[in-house]
């Protein structure tokens, strides 16, 4: 790993600032995904901005809206009263990434501002509309999501929070690699005041992406038969050794079923 | 370089660290404790886990300047001061929870974290799940299971209800 300056600063705009003022520097939150790119040397960051001090942990109800602040770790998501009451299929989602030790320290600011293609929240967030509140703004979740490891945030913007609208009920459903837990697909269901929402990670091949055929067939009749004809073209999935573009197509629609049924 | 204080095993101990000095590393190469290993770069084989502040970590995944301050517990922690080992550790030799062993300070580490966050019994799915982060490849996992089951009932003093969840 090459070396760099640890700054851990107590307050948000310190952050902010320490980010600012050098290009070259990087946010440091749970590190599971951030510490083993810099093992790897895939990054080579001047400073690491630990956001350990930020006070950003915390879940809370904000009238009809379920608010998780960017440092709340997946274990707490997980084991939260408050998102299993408002929101379960989160808590569900939440408690299945990774491993017990990844969960203790990866966090849903950290798996948002990464967007890892395989990873389980994008499509949380996709699928509810949520909003990612950062140190300067509020992004929807459909101008969030920018591709592959790519989002709206700039080099020196924190997402603060996220706030997920509560639908009338959701769930997900994900095919897990064996080895590293990661989504190969993962679907997220939702029934909202909007209508049906489904967003698919894990499979396409550039990133989290809604499925409007789903999303059609579910308004009209919200069960797992109205999707049995519903195709998911093979030129949108990510092939590689773990599964082709064929296998993940089929696997978005078995996984989409099992999250329709799923539903509470 | 940064000056960094921390509690290992009980003691206080203080170091001087680069940033980017892993907590393993800090615990391996600085304070001799060898018993955490590292078997992967993947952050997958949970060889490394040790306790920090009461919960199991991957420690080839965090930083030591990241554990400034906290209570750390390696598997050199566990044994009373006068050998007699620590019933996770017991209950692996009693069940032939381990094979070439290396894997194994993970394991009971991990198994202590899965007893003591489960006061009200822990099932062998449980078990089974909170060992996703720990892979052997020597046993086949069976022994494992048994032995983590088999340290409940001792680490909580108590029988283990029947059918928890
Ligand atoms: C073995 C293993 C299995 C995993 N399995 C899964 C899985 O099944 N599903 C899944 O979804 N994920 C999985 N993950 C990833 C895990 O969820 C990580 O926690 C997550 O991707 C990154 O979160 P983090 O808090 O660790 O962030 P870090 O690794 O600290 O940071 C990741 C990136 O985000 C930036 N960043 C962090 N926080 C902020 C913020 N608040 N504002 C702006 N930028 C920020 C950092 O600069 C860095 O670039 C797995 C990881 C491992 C090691
Ligand atoms: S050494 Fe493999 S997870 Fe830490
Ligand atoms: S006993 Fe050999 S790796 Fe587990």
């Amino acid at each position: 790993m090459y070396d760099f300056e640890y700054h851990k600063p107590g307050a948000i705009d310190d952050a902010v600032k320490a980010l600012g003022a050098d290009a070259e520097a990087k946010a440091l939150a749970g590190g599971m995904t951030f510490i083993p790119v810099l093992k790897q040397r895939l990054a080579k960051p001047s400073a690491v901005v630990d956001l350990a001090g930020l006070g950003l942990t915390g879940i809370r109800r904000e009238g009809n809206a379920l608010v998780i602040k960017a440092m709340t770790t997946h274990r707490e998501v997980a084991m939260s009263s408050e998102v299993a009451s408002a929101i379960p299929a989160l808590a569900e989602l939440a408690s299945n990434i990774g491993d017990r030790q990844v969960r203790y320290r990866g966090t849903i600011g950290g798996s948002l501002a990464n967007n890892d293609p395989s990873a389980c929240y994008p499509s949380a967030v996709l699928a509810l509309g949520a909003t990612i509140v950062t140190s300067r703004r509020r992004i929807a979740a459909a101008d969030y999501f920018q591709g592959m490891f790519t989002t709206a945030l700039e080099p020196d913007e924190l997402i603060t929070e996220v706030s997920f609208p509560i639908p009338e009920k959701a769930a997900y459903a994900k095919f897990p690699n064996p080895a590293s837990r990661y989504a190969m697909v993962g679907v997220f269901v939702a029934k909202t005041a909007a209508g049906a929402r489904v967003a698919v990670t894990g499979a396409g091949n550039d990133g989290v992406f809604r499925h409007a055929a789903m999303e059609a067939a579910l308004d009209q009749s919200f069960t797992a038969d109205a999707l049995k004809d519903v195709t998911t073209p093979e030129s949108l999935m990510n092939g590689d050794i773990h599964a082709g573009t064929a296998y993940r197509a089929h696997l978005v629609g078995v996984m989409a079923r099992r999250a329709v049924m799923a539903c509470k | 370089m940064a000056q960094i204080n921390l509690t290992v095993n009980g003691k206080a101990a203080h170091a001087e660290v680069e940033s980017r000095t892993l907590l393993v590393e800090l615990l391996r190469d600085q304070l001799h404790l060898t018993g955490t290993h590292v078997g992967c770069d993947t952050s997958q084989c949970g060889a490394c886990v040790v306790s920090v502040d009461g919960k199991s970590v991957k420690s080839c995944t965090m930083l030591a300047v990241q554990a400034e301050g906290a209570q750390v517990i390696t598997i050199e922690g566990l044994a009373a001061a006068d050998g007699t080992l620590h019933p996770m550790q017991e209950m692996f030799r009693e069940h032939h929870g381990l094979q070439c062993g290396f894997c194994t300070p993970g394991m009971v580490m991990s198994g202590i974290d899965l007893v003591e966050s489960h006061p009200d019994g822990l099932t062998e799915q449980q078990i089974r799940e909170g060992l996703e982060g720990n892979i052997c490849r020597c046993t086949g996992y069976h022994n494992i299971v048994k032995a983590i089951a088999a340290a409940w009932p001792l680490m909580h003093d108590k029988q283990m209800p029947q059918a928890a969840e």
